[in-house]
Formats: C-alpha cells, sequence, structure tokens
C-alpha cells in the first residue's frame, strides 16, 4: 500500500496528452516506458493511478465510494469510486478478471454470499448505505435486480419463473393482480407473443435468447429501480444478442442499466457511459462517445485498440 | 515351480538369440517369455487342482459307501448321512457317539486310506501337468513367438473373469433364492404366503401331532417391516435432509469441517452395534417415556428399533441428499437470491422443486436399506408376528423371521426353512427394485445438470 | 416512480415475518445437524460408561496348597481327575473357618469363579515342583462378586433382589478389608475364548474368528476387485454387457447383507458342502459382499489418472496392457487400497449374513485355521448382548469398545493412505 500512495501523489498533475510513449506515463515507473504490455502488470497497477474521466454525474442514484474488495488475500477491487444516475445505461468494460462483474457483485451484495469475500467503502442507494447493518440484503436485491451471464431460468414453468419475484416478496393481493404482472412483465421483455400460449411449459425449454429474455421478464416482475446485467448476451447468437439490446433500450426509459460486457461494440451501442476497469482498479469513466473516440488514458487507449484484452 | 519356469523361459529366448546382447532379435521382452511358460506351468495345474479339491470328498465317500455291507446301502439318505459323519469322525480319531463296530472302523480304514491315495494323485497330477505344461511352453518358445499378446490375451482374460463375479453373485443370489423358495411354494401356496394374515412357522415335529401344522401367512411380516422403516425415514429423512441443507447453505467452513466426519463415524458405527444400543438403552429410556405418560409399551417395541434404525439411516440420506442439493447449478441459486429471496426461500422454492428427483432416489435407496436392516431388528423389534400399527407395541420383520428360521439346526427340506428363503427372495426383489430405480432416478438427474 | 415506492412499501411489510421464517429454518437445520451429533455424544459415552468397567477383573487372593493327596494320589500326578477345585474350596474353608453347614459352604463356594479350578491345574502343569507347596494366587471372583465390587449391585436392596445374599456381601466386605480383594487389567478378556461364565468369557476367540475372514476377504476381494475394476475402466468396450455389469455392481453394493448370507447358505455350504461355522465360509461371503465397494472404488480411482500420462505412455509405444499395469495402476494404488480399506471395515463390522452360514454358534476354542468353527466379533456381541447376566452387558459393552478401536485404526489408517499418497494433477 505504501507504493500505491507514493504514487497516487505522484499522479496529481493531469495526464499528459502527448501520445509520446516516454512520457506518456508518470515519470517515476520509467519501467513502464514500453507501453502498457500486460507481462508488466504488476508495476502498472501501481502506476495507473487515479480514474480520469469523470465519475461523477448528475443526480446520483447509486453512489460507490472508495470501495475494497478482498476474497481472502486477493485484493479484487481497489479504491474504485463511481456514481450512477437514475436513468442511464453505463457499461463496465475491461480484460477478464479485471473486478468488473465483482464490482457489479456489489451493488446488489451478491457477494455476501462468499464466505471469504469481505467489502470496505461505501455503497448508497438513493441516500441509504446499503452495507449498513439495518440494511436488509433482501430488500435492497428486490430493488436491484440482476441478470447473468447465462440464462438460468428456474426448472419451473414460464408463468411460475416470472411470478416467482412477486410471490416472495408479496407483490400481488390475488390471482388476477399476479397474472397482470407476469402478462406486463413479459410484455416489457418483448416475450409474451412468443409464450403466450405455452405459459405452463417450462422456462428451461426456451431458446437460449428466449431464456434471458425470461429472466429479464422475472427481473422487471418485481420492478427493480435498478437493475444489474452480468454479460447477459455472451452466451447467445448475434439475432439473439440485437434483440436483448433493443430490450435495454427500451428498458432505460424506466431503469437505470449496469451492464458488464466483453464487447465493446455492445457498450458503444448501448450506453451512455462507459467505466474501464484494469486489474481491479476503475481506470477511465466517461461518455461513450468520448471514450471510444478520445481515450485520456493509454491503458483504456490499449484495449479499445485491442492491444489488450 | 512356475517361478522356475519363468526363469526358464526367459533364459531360453535369451539364449536361442544368442545371449542377451540380441535381446532385440526377439518380438518381446524376455520376461514376457518367461510370464508365458509360467502360465502355461501354472494354469492348467491350478485347474486340476481345484476340480479335485472340490470333487474329492464326494468320490471318496461314494467309494466308502461301495465298500458298505449292503444292508447299510440300502439305508435311507438321512441314516446314510449319519453313517458317513461317523466314519469320518472315526476316521479323525474323534469319539463316536454309538458302539464302534468293525464294519464302521474298516470303513474308516478305507475313508484314510481312499484320502491319502487321492492327495498322493493329486500331487503327481498336478506336478506332472505342471511340468508338462512347462515343456509345451519351453518348445514353442522362438525368437518370432508373439510372447507379450499372447501373455496379454490371458490377462486380459483374467480381467473379464474377475469382473464377470459381479454378475455370477447376482445370478447366484437369484437362484438360490428362487429354487429353495419355489420347493417352499410347493409346500406352501404362494397366495396363502402373500396373503395370509397368520404367521407361526412352527410345523409338526410327529404327523400326526394336533393344531401346530404351522402357518405362512406373511402379512404380519410386510407390515411389520413397513411400520418399522416408516419409523425410521419419519426420522431419518427431515433430520439428514435438514442436516444436508444447514451443511450446505448456513454452517461455516470449520463447523462443516467437524460437523460432516462426525456424521461419517455415525454411518460406520456397525449395525450390530446400533441392535445393542437399542435393546439395552433406547427400548427401556421408550418404555419408561411411554409409562410415565401412560402408555403402554411393550419392552420391545417397534419404536425403539425405528428410532435407532433412522439415526443409522440419517448419514445415508444427508449425503445423498447433499449431492443432490449440490448438483443444482449455482446459477440457479443466484437467480433466486439476485430477485432478493431469502436463503430459505432460495433452497425451499427454488433448489429443493430443482433436486427433488435425486432426493426421491436416496429416500427410495434410504428406505431399501431400512428393509433390508437385520441386526437392530433382530436385536430390538422382537419376534411376536403381531398385524398392528400400533408403535408401541412389539412387531417382527421379514429380515427377523429369516434369522430366526435359519439360526440353529435345519433340515434342508422342511417348509420352517424354505420359508426363509421365500421370505429371503421378497426381499431382494422389493430391495432390488428400491436400488434400480433409486439409482436410475439418482444417475439421470445427475446427467440432467451436466 | 410511484409505482417504485409501492413495491417497496410491499417488500418491506413482508420483511419481518419473512426474516422470522428465515431464521426458523436456519435453526431447524442446526437441530437437525445436532441429533445425529448429540446421539454420537450420547452412544459413545453410553458406552464407555457400560463397558470400561469391563476391562478390569475382582481377583481374590487365596492361599492354595497343592496338595499332594488331592493332585497324585499314587504318586503319579493324575492332571486330568485331579479334584482341583476341590483344593480352591479347601483354601476357602480356611479363609473363614467358622462357616458351616452345606448350603453356607455352598454359597462361600460361589464366591471365586470355576475357572479358579482350571488356573491351579495350569499351574501345576507349568512347574511340577509346586506339588505340596502352600502358593498365594490371585484367582478371578464370580462375576456376582465382580459387580457388587464395582458397585453394580445394591446391597441395600432385599436379599431376595439381588444375585449376592447377605452372608456372601459379607464375606467379600472381610476379604476387601484384609486386602485379599482388588481388581487387575482383565486379561482374560483377550486371551480367552467364549465362556458361559462371564469372568472367563473373552473376545479371543472371535478375534481370532474375523481376523482369519478377514484375510480370507482381503486375499480374495481385493485382486478380484482391482482385475474387475482395470477391466471395465481400462478396456471394457461400451457395450450392453458392460452396462449390465456396471448396474449390476451399483445393485449387489445396496443388496441387503443379510441376502448374501442366504447366497452363502445355499451355495457355500449346501451345495459345494463347505464346514459349517466356518472363517472360510464367511470370508467368503464377506468377499462378495465387499467386492462391490472395492470395484468401485478401484474404479474411481483409476479415471483420477489423467489421461495424459495414458496418452505419453501409448505414445511411447507402449501396449494398453502395459500402460495400465506400468503406470495407471501404481497411481490409482492408493485410492484402490484406501477403498480397500473402507470395504474390510464394513466386512469387519458385519455380522448378519454370518448369522446365516452358521457363525453364531457357541464356541469355546480359540480358532487355529480357516475351517475350525469359529465366531466373529460382531457375531460375538450379538451373542453377549443376548445373556441376561449384567455381567455380560458389561462385556459386550467392551467388546463394542474393542471393535470399535478396529474400524477406528482402519478409517484413520485409510485417511492416511489418502492423505500422504494424494497427488494433486
Amino acid at each position: 500500500m505504501a507504493r500505491m500512495t507514493e504514487s497516487n501523489s505522484s499522479d496529481e498533475q493531469p495526464p499528459s496528452m502527448e501520445l509520446d510513449a516516454e512520457t506518456e506515463v508518470p515519470t517515476e515507473a520509467a519501467v513502464a516506458a514500453n507501453g502498457a504490455q500486460l507481462a508488466l502488470a504488476e508495476e502498472q497497477i501501481v502506476d495507473i493511478g487515479e480514474t480520469v474521466g469523470n465519475v461523477r454525474c448528475e443526480d446520483p442514484y447509486v453512489v460507490a465510494e472508495n470501495v475494497n474488495v478482498f476474497y481472502g488475500d486477493n485484493h479484487a477491487i481497489k479504491d474504485v469510486t463511481l456514481e450512477i444516475s437514475k436513468k442511464e445505461v453505463i457499461a463496465l468494460i475491461g480484460p477478464s478478471g479485471c473486478g468488473k462483474s465483482t464490482f457489479l457483485r456489489c451493488l446488489n451484495r451478491m457477494n455476501d454470499s462468499i464466505e471469504t469475500a469481505r467489502v470496505s467503502g461505501d455503497i448508497s442507494l438513493g441516500g441509504q448505505d446499503i452495507y449498513s447493518k439495518e440494511f436488509d440484503p433482501v430488500a435492497l436485491r428486490a430493488r436491484v435486480g440482476m441478470v447473468f451471464q447465462k440464462p438460468n431460468p428456474f426448472p419451473k414453468s414460464i408463468y411460475d419463473n416470472v411470478a416467482y419475484g412477486p410471490r416472495i416478496h408479496g407483490l400481488a393481493n390475488d390471482r388476477a393482480e399476479l397474472d397482470e404482472i407476469v402478462h406486463n412483465s413479459l410484455e416489457r421483455a418483448g416475450l409474451l407473443k412468443e409464450v403466450k400460449d405455452r405459459m405452463d411449459e417450462p422456462g428451461t425449454g426456451l431458446s437460449g435468447g428466449q431464456q434471458q429474455r425470461l429472466c429479464i421478464a422475472r427481473t422487471i416482475a418485481v420492478n427493480p429501480e435498478v437493475i444489474l446485467m452480468d454479460e447477459p448476451c455472451s452466451a447467445l447468437d448475434p439475432i439473439a444478442t440485437a434483440r436483448i439490446e433493443d430490450l435495454m433500450d427500451e428498458l432505460s426509459e424506466d431503469y437505470a442499466i449496469v451492464i458488464v460486457t466483453h464487447s465493446m461494440q455492445q457498450a458503444a451501442r448501448v450506453s451512455g457511459r462507459v467505466a474501464y476497469f484494469h486489474l481491479g482498479l476503475l481506470v477511465e469513466v466517461d461518455e461513450t462517445d468520448k471514450i471510444f473516440t478520445n481515450p485520456q488514458h493509454k491503458l483504456t487507449e490499449d484495449y479499445i485498440t485491442g492491444r489488450i484484452g | 515351480m512356475s517361478v522356475a519356469a519363468f526363469y526358464v523361459g526367459r533364459s531360453r529366448s535369451i539364449a536361442l538369440v544368442g545371449g542377451p546382447k540380441h535381446g532385440t532379435e526377439l518380438h518381446s521382452l524376455p520376461g514376457y517369455y518367461g510370464y508365458f511358460t509360467a502360465i502355461w506351468c501354472l494354469l492348467p495345474a491350478l485347474a486340476v487342482l481345484l476340480a479335485w479339491v472340490l470333487l474329492e470328498p464326494r468320490v471318496v465317500v461314494a467309494m466308502v459307501i461301495q465298500g458298505l455291507p449292503a444292508e447299510q446301502q440300502a439305508l435311507s439318505p438321512g441314516e446314510l448321512d449319519l453313517l458317513i459323519n461317523n466314519i469320518q469322525n472315526l476316521a479323525a480319531g474323534d469319539a463316536v457317539s454309538g458302539t464302534v463296530d468293525a464294519v464302521l472302523s474298516d470303513a474308516a480304514q478305507r475313508f484314510l486310506a481312499l484320502t491319502a491315495l487321492s492327495r498322493r494323485i493329486l500331487a503327481i497330477l498336478t506336478l506332472g501337468l505342471g511340468g508338462l505344461g512347462a515343456a509345451i511352453a519351453w518348445r514353442r518358445i522362438r525368437p518370432d513367438l508373439r510372447a507379450r499378446n499372447r501373455v496379454e490375451q490371458i490377462v486380459l482374460l483374467m480381467l473379464i473373469a474377475a469382473s464377470s463375479i459381479a454378475i455370477f453373485t447376482t445370478v447366484g443370489i437369484v437362484l438360490s433364492v428362487l429354487f429353495e423358495a419355489i420347493r417352499f411354494f410347493q409346500q406352501v401356496p404362494v397366495t396363502e404366503f402373500l396373503f395370509g394374515l397368520n404367521w407361526s412357522p412352527q410345523t409338526a415335529i410327529r404327523a400326526d401331532q394336533v393344531g401346530s401344522s404351522g402357518s405362512f401367512g406373511a402379512v404380519p411380516l410386510f407390515t411389520g417391516t413397513l411400520l418399522i422403516t416408516a419409523i425410521a425415514m419419519f426420522v431419518a429423512v427431515p433430520v439428514g435432509l435438514m442436516t444436508a441443507i444447514y451443511l450446505a447453505e448456513y454452517s461455516s467452513h470449520r463447523v462443516r469441517s467437524i460437523a460432516k466426519p462426525l456424521l461419517e463415524v455415525l454411518a460406520g458405527i456397525p449395525t450390530v452395534v446400533y441392535g445393542f444400543f437399542a435393546a439395552l438403552t433406547v427400548a427401556p429410556w421408550v418404555r419408561r417415556t411411554g409409562e410415565s405418560l401412560g402408555l403402554e409399551v411393550a419392552s420391545e417395541s417397534a419404536l425403539a428399533a425405528g428410532l435407532v434404525m433412522g439415526i443409522m439411516i440419517i448419514p445415508l440420506v444427508s449425503s445423498l441428499s447433499d449431492d443432490a442439493i449440490n448438483a443444482v447449478p449455482s446459477a440457479m441459486r443466484d437467480g433466486a437470491l439476485g430477485l432478493g429471496s431469502t436463503r430459505s426461500e432460495t433452497m425451499t422454492r427454488v433448489i429443493l422443486p430443482a433436486a427433488l428427483p435425486g432426493i426421491v432416489g436416496g429416500v427410495l435407496l434410504a428406505v431399501s436399506r431400512a428393509i433390508g436392516e437385520t441386526m437392530i431388528v433382530v436385536m430390538a423389534a422382537g419376534l411376536a408376528a403381531n398385524l398392528t400399527a400400533n408403535p408401541f407395541e412389539a412387531v417382527t420383520t421379514v429380515t427377523v423371521q429369516i434369522v430366526t428360521l435359519l439360526v440353529g439346526d435345519q433340515e434342508f427340506d422342511s417348509a420352517k426353512t424354505l420359508a426363509a428363503f421365500a421370505l429371503g427372495l421378497m426381499l431382494f426383489v422389493v430391495t432390488l427394485i428400491l436400488n434400480v430405480f433409486g439409482l436410475s432416478v439418482v444417475r439421470k438427474y445427475r446427467e440432467q445438470y451436466d | 416512480m410511484n409505482e417504485s415506492r409501492n413495491t417497496l412499501q410491499k417488500v418491506e411489510a413482508g420483511l419481518p415475518g419473512r426474516r422470522r421464517r428465515e431464521t426458523m429454518f436456519k435453526l431447524a437445520g442446526l437441530l437437525a445437524t445436532t441429533v445425529g451429533i448429540v446421539f454420537l455424544g450420547v452412544f459413545f459415552a453410553d458406552l464407555i460408561a457400560k463397558g470400561s468397567s469391563a476391562f478390569v477383573q475382582t481377583q481374590v487372593r487365596l492361599d492354595v496348597e497343592f496338595d499332594a493327596q488331592v493332585i497324585a494320589p499314587g504318586g503319579e500326578m493324575d492332571i486330568a481327575y485331579a479334584d482341583f477345585d476341590g483344593l480352591v474350596r479347601a483354601s476357602l474353608r480356611g479363609v473363614f473357618p467358622d462357616v458351616s453347614g452345606r448350603n453356607e459352604r455352598r454359597e462361600l463356594y460361589r464366591l471365586v469363579s470355576v475357572g479358579a479350578g482350571y488356573q491351579l491345574r495350569d499351574m501345576i502343569v507349568a512347574d511340577p515342583n509346586l506339588l505340596g507347596t502352600t502358593q498365594a494366587i490371585w484367582v478371578p471372583a464370580a462375576s456376582t462378586v465382580d459387580m457388587y465390587v464395582k458397585g453394580n449391585i445394591d446391597a441395600s436392596l432385599d436379599e431376595s433382589l439381588r444375585p449376592l445374599s447377605d452372608a456372601q456381601i459379607a464375606w467379600v466386605d472381610a476379604l476387601r478389608a484384609a486386602g485379599n480383594l482388588q481388581t487387575q487389567f482383565n486379561s482374560a478378556l483377550f486371551s480367552n475364548g467364549d465362556s458361559r461364565d462371564p469372568e472367563l468369557a473373552g473376545i479371543r476367540g472371535a478375534l481370532m474368528g474375523s481376523f482369519y475372514m478377514l484375510i480370507v476377504t482381503v486375499m480374495l476381494a481385493f485382486p478380484i476387485g482391482v482385475a474387475a475394476a482395470i477391466y471395465l475402466e481400462e478396456f471394457a468396450p461400451r457395450n450392453r454387457w458392460s452396462d449390465l455389469i456396471e448396474v449390476n455392481i451399483n445393485n449387489l453394493a445396496a443388496v441387503p447383507s443379510i441376502v448374501f448370507g442366504l447366497l452363502g447358505l445355499a451355495v457355500f455350504i449346501n451345495w459345494v458342502a463347505l464346514p459349517r461355522s466356518a472363517p472360510l465360509v464367511g470370508g467368503l461371503v464377506l468377499s462378495l459382499l465387499t467386492l462391490p465397494v472395492i470395484i468401485i472404488a478401484s474404479r474411481a480411482a483409476i479415471k483420477a489418472v489423467p489421461p495424459s500420462i495414458r496418452e505419453a505412455a501409448l505414445g511411447l509405444g507402449a501396449s494398453q496392457m502395459q500402460v495400465v499395469f506400468h503406470h495407471v495402476l501404481p497411481l490409482a494404488l492408493p485410492g484402490m487400497l484406501t477403498g480397500t480399506i473402507i470395504g474390510m471395515s464394513r466386512a469387519l463390522g458385519e455380522s448378519a449374513p454370518l448369522l446365516m452360514i452358521g457363525m453364531v454358534a457357541f464356541i469355546v476354542d480359540v480358532p487355529g485355521g480357516f475351517s475350525d468353527p469359529a465366531t466373529a466379533l460382531p457375531v460375538q456381541i450379538y451373542l453377549w448382548a443376548d445373556s441376561p447376566e449384567r455381567a455380560f452387558a458389561e462385556r459386550t459393552s467392551a467388546a463394542i469398545i474393542v471393535l470399535l478401536g478396529f474400524l477406528l485404526v482402519m478409517n484413520l489408517a485409510a485417511v492416511i493412505i489418502r492423505k500422504r499418497m494424494e497427488r494433486k494433477w
């Protein structure tokens, strides 16, 4: 940690805009001068420095301040600060193992179930500290829904899959209300037309893309405020992916969406802002256009130009 | 001898190509020629030895009987058996009941002589065969003999034979049980056995005895077995399942690392020990507790046996449930938690329904185990064939009756003895169905999520 | 947004009830886990409480005169017909000279085990010089005295309700006061065969029976099991026959053990005419019983050997058979051994099939071979558990402790082998 603070202090000056390899990286780390090769990762971590771009946003709803995550001795997330507003789509990108999924899982405390995981720092939702003792993760997850990498419908009927959330949270008073919720959720997930006549069939019998939309319908049936998506299209074919992306576009009118993705094209298509993670550090956050056309940080540039990743 | 054959064979193969330096001219390594010779030496001799040992007593006895005076050859098979027994005892120098007459001691002498002769023939035969086999193999050794392939073929055959023993065991079980059961059903109709309500297997010693013809209605045994199994399952299924859930979902790593081996200890305790505990500690305790509540409890109540059997089966249920729960992909769990389920909701509404087939399969295996369990019920459940569903009364089970019918002296043609095999057939068939069904459910279920 | 707030309110309204159910569920799980472990604790506590006293035995010191008149009436020692019990009785009379009357004397004689006479006989056989001398020796007390000394007989009960009379208790107390009564390590428990007299009964016969059986079992089940596993894993074509064998083995592992006993009775005893009650037959039955366990464990061990090793050896031109015997087998051996030891420990604890093949007889002699009549440790436990005497209950518990000790050692050995030979691929 001592080295970290040291380098932090040296990074006070705004990063150089020149693309000259010699000067671009802060001076102390001359070793890293040869560019951001991952082979030199150890030294690189130290020299990434503070997040560049703009971690703040207007009307923030989800606020993460100085978040650190440890898995046992492994420091998976290092001092990440990020604000997310109520109605935006923000994409978290970065190479494998950079901590973007870990950070996502912090936002609805899914890391709680991992015995060795430890989270420090503050994350608040609408001004409430979600890691405080009084905050029930169950209530949190009703407000911050999650869609997973692999479609994971329950081995139940399509109807029961969508009705599961409302049922456990007691959102519907009678069958008619529940029917309505299920109906609306499927409708909004763009799945209703396809499954209308087979609501009693198992959800696992649908195609991959349909399954993932079913999972989205299941999530929005609880009427959350934020939807977290962990590489929701990585297991899908391009056509199914396109449908999910359209869906995200529609949903972004009502929900804040945080999406982790491996695909820069996808991030460019769906998100308003992009956050780039590297080895547990948040390197750069900015408007999507800005990140892809004019990245501030050398690492970001390397990543989006395909030199890392 | 076959060790010697090994070296002879090996050295010949080396000698044939002109010394160890020319070993590459052989098809196989010299050692394989050694094995080749040794197998030729050993196998035929071993086969003869085995056959001889199995057949010798019968042949010798038959020859002794041949030598007996005519009037004794005419004796009934039972009496003849007794006579042979006497002769053998006499030959072994043991005390014999009754007077020793000349015929008997003559026969004993003959018996001894024949046995000694047979041993000598056997020794010569096996040694001769071994030598012959080795010699044939020795002659056949040539550099181009594919010795390794031959040896490997024989080894492969032996491996196949070993794996077939499992099949032979099953066939043996089926045949032996079925054969005797059929003999039983020739004496007692199947319908009476399966539907009769009265079980008292004492057959008359004398044909003219009154009122003791014996009745073989096995229904009280079936209900008794079911009662005790039900009590055991009533204990084992909820406790085993909740234990598996707690250890999988709630307990810390440390608790799990202590509790799991302790439960395995529970599974490793021999059943006779459970039986002792059931009979001497639990049964009196159940009786006292029952009496203090004003209930009438038999000293060998079904409850005591069932409770202890349930405890015995807890580890089985919990480990099979644990397997089933762990086979549910963690994505299901994440999905449910991500929607805001509590852990118990995740478990009861998503994971358990998904794991249900596996758990059911496990329970079937546990039921099969309970039905076939013997020692606990033999020691703690009693012999009274009561047709009752009251857990405080004494009942008897299929396994208890098999043991009581077969322990002690027995003749192989009485209905009493054969009844045990009929019960064994029932037991085997029922547990086989449960096992096949349970195992296939468990396996199918596992494949579903692979 | 209103809708969202609405949702939130509903969720929060339901939370207390859901938290309560969560806690209940968790407690139920904890309770279930405790049930098994508490049982285990109660079980061991009960066992040790009942059984530990059987490891000591009350002894009485007597001054016995090896009376030449009795042992060698005609000058020659006549061991077979000499009245050694009479010598014991005479010395008892010497300790309590004022006991008279037939019944009282008989009660007095009952203080000492019938084994005392045999002990004198063995002494004089071992050392003929004792003839005519008087020796102070410790002889085992009768089991009732033993029970009284261990505090298992309540002297305050009415005389008719306890196995010792008032007079006998007075004598025992007198012996104890004079220092002629003490408890010693019960070596008879480990050196004697079975007996009708609890104070003379030991588990040596049963232990030897179990030992011979396990020898037979391991000699048969280990090679056959390993060979079958090798064939099924490495050579068997995937066809219906090997499927059948596979299903069959899994089923055999779950067939009730008593059915194996029926098989043994019908085939080995009735058909092949092997002797009843012999460890040989017991071993045969137990090998069939443990074979599936060993095959399943061995197959798992073979499966755990990574295919890269096979491919490497095959690539060097080794035959399939050479690959298996040179590379796979040595690597899989620890796993196979572990499985075999587990199978053996199961065989050691098994009793039901042994009842079927007549190993349940009352056998005093310690078996000396594979075809001598014998019993096994678990069957001995079963036999003793059926005996009404309080002293047998104590010995049953002791025998169980010994049995569990053996099982513990075997399982520890399995764990150690697994731990030490474990490889990470």
